[in-house]
């Protein structure tokens, strides 16, 4: 008896405690995050502009999704961006993590050296490369033009990749063949070079969290270094692989400073994220950029859905 | 026999590493070389147009001249960029030490205390990480005006959305997770409360997590730019970002030497940062990437 009585007050007074600490954090998230998603809602069911406001129903969402709709081309430049992003970068950050992790000289000036685009400004490092990318002083060209190679337009140009490499060998491609503009793909290459070194710390983390027993065991038994990247690192890797591919999947689905920088989402790099921009910030149509964003963000929640159901099957915990 | 054939991949390994790190460093090479050019040596493509090269001299001229084309701030009568710098330090530190504060305070609670309704709060902090920023862009945006908050174009509103982080939750909690309960009940038996137990004895075993997150948070604020351009209309309420880009897409985008040596500003502080404490860096990377 005595001791409940005692005990009762102790509780009170730590959950006391516990709401105190976590009330300004709960406070600012519902003020900040929670307040605006269903306020994000509401917009996207009004013609939201400067002046007298009008409830629409669900016409922004009519509008967005109906067949003359930007949102489709932005979607498949988004879906364009991201098959080309995922596969690049992680592939090669995982062939880069397998190099440092050897036992090899300079690894913490490898790893700095790789890890510095992603932590230097994307408005920034985008500036550098529109510039190295430009027809006229870009260093690209200059390279081409010393190797007697014709040059390109690089972010101007809109044509798609198929259609280039198609036109370089005299072949004529229908439009619809035409592939992801040759501006997306330089996109894409910037990405590569900001991310790769992200990619490649992560799965360096992995790769060190593999008992190194593992590998001497199968080397005592004859395994071959493939044989060991095979049924070692690879299986026991995949919880760090499905993590890495989800995030950079995310992230290219939602990308957007370097594209806006280097852009502005001329030249078939107009993302899904440039689209709900551009909506709101130019055009001030709030309500119609909300709908966008309502859309934009269900898709990326379908994804990491299928992602997690994908991985549920192929990934080893143990 | 097994030694050398480990020699032989070890020399290998490094000529595709040497190649990588000299595509990752060049645009900032690039960067920096171009910053101290002439015009006329940036538009004729020297690479290297000065001694024992060429008989240009390096310009260090580019970075004043930059600075007086952005403008002066008429309020203080300081060169704009020189405000912007500022209000970008002021942002960032804020941002760190709101974070850091609310991170710790609500980190100990999940770890370390009972109380009801902890597993559904614990699902909401878990949902503001998952909700993507662009569907709180516009709403938030809205939220600033006149008819709302009435913030916008203030320093509260660029700082807002990011006092508080579902991530820095995450990754103090977890490191909170580790310390044995055992040091608790010591503690308490020693007479120390929760507060004297949390900033006596955890917050100083969490120091690494707490420098990670102190970093990240530092350089993401200071990098940002979509949420300053949208939230702000003055010239002297802009960050760094906002303030090149501005620049880009104004008279002085044609000038590549005078833009590159803005950048070389505004990526100069982060680097210095960076190479300073790029243990804690990676550290945070890496809790963040495996414990997500």
């Amino acid at each position: 008896m005595q001791r409940r009585s005692r005990t009762i007050p102790t509780a009170r007074r730590e959950a006391a405690l516990a709401y105190t600490l976590l009330a300004p954090a709960l406070l600012l998230f519902l003020a900040f995050t929670v307040a605006p998603l269903i306020f994000g809602v509401y917009i996207s069911l009004h013609n939201w502009k400067l002046g007298p406001r009008q409830f629409i129903g669900l016409t922004n969402y009519v509008k967005a999704l109906g067949l003359e709709s930007e949102l489709w081309p932005a979607l498949r430049t988004t879906l364009s961006y991201t098959l080309l992003s995922v596969p690049l970068q992680i592939g090669l950050a995982l062939v880069l993590a397998w190099l440092v992790f050897q036992r090899i000289r300079g690894k913490a000036f490898f790893r700095v050296a790789l890890f510095l685009p992603w932590v230097t400004s994307t408005v920034a490092t985008a500036a550098v490369w529109a510039r190295l990318y430009s027809p006229d002083i870009g260093i690209f060209n200059a390279i081409l033009k010393s190797i007697g190679q014709p040059t390109s337009q690089w972010l101007l140009e809109d044509r798609g990749i198929f259609t280039l490499a198609a036109g370089a060998l005299g072949v004529a491609l229908p439009e619809w063949a035409g592939g992801p503009s040759m501006a997306l793909a330089s996109v894409v290459v910037y990405t590569t070079w900001v991310f790769v070194g992200y990619s490649m710390t992560l799965f360096l983390a992995g790769l060190g969290n593999i008992p190194s027993e593992l590998y001497e065991a199968a080397r005592i038994d004859g395994a071959t270094g493939p044989q060991m990247f095979r049924f070692i690192t690879w299986p026991l890797l995949s919880p760090t692989t499905y993590f890495v591919v989800t995030v950079t999947v995310i992230g290219t689905l939602k990308a957007f400073n370097h594209i806006w920088v280097m852009t502005q989402g001329t030249a078939g790099t107009q993302t899904a994220a440039i689209l709900v921009y551009r909506q709101f910030y130019e055009f001030q149509r709030a309500g119609y950029a909300s709908a966008l964003a309502v859309i934009l963000s269900l898709v990326i929640l379908l994804v990491t859905i299928l992602q997690n159901r994908l991985a549920g099957e192929r990934v080893n915990y143990s | 026999m097994q030694h050398s054939s480990a020699l032989r991949t070890t020399r290998w390994v490094y000529l595709p590493l040497v190649l990588v790190t000299i595509a990752s460093l060049a645009p900032f090479i690039w960067m920096i070389l171009t910053a101290v050019k002439d015009y006329g040596d940036v538009i004729s493509l020297r690479f290297w147009p000065w001694p024992p090269l060429g008989d240009s001299r390096p310009n260090f001229g580019n970075f004043a001249e930059a600075i007086q084309l952005i403008g002066v701030d008429a309020d203080t009568g300081m060169p704009l960029f020189v405000r912007h710098f500022l209000n970008t330090l002021a942002m960032s530190i804020v941002v760190v030490v709101a974070t850091l504060s609310t991170s710790v305070l609500a980190a100990y609670a999940f770890a370390q205390l009972n109380f009801p309704a902890k597993r559904l709060l614990f699902l909401l902090v878990l949902a503001t990480y998952m909700a993507p920023e662009e569907l709180m862009l516009v709403p938030r945006a809205v939220m600033m005006n006149k008819a709302y908050l009435n913030l916008y174009d203030t320093f509260a509103a660029m700082v807002a959305p990011f006092l508080a982080s579902a991530f820095g939750i995450f990754l103090i909690r977890q490191f909170f997770l580790q310390v044995p309960r055992d040091l608790f009940d010591a503690a308490r038996i020693d007479g120390a409360g929760h507060m004297s137990y949390l900033f006596r004895i955890l917050v100083p075993l969490a120091k690494p997590a707490i420098a990670a997150l102190a970093l990240l948070e530092f350089i993401w604020t200071w990098n940002e730019f979509r949420w300053v351009q949208l939230i702000t209309s003055s010239e002297n309420m802009r960050t760094v970002s906002v303030g090149l880009v501005g620049f880009l897409q104004g008279d002085g985008g044609a000038q590549t030497q005078l833009a590159m040596a803005i950048a070389v500003m505004v990526v100069a502080p982060i680097v210095v940062l960076f190479l300073f404490t790029q243990r804690y860096f990676t550290a945070g990377v890496i809790t963040s990437g495996i414990k997500g």
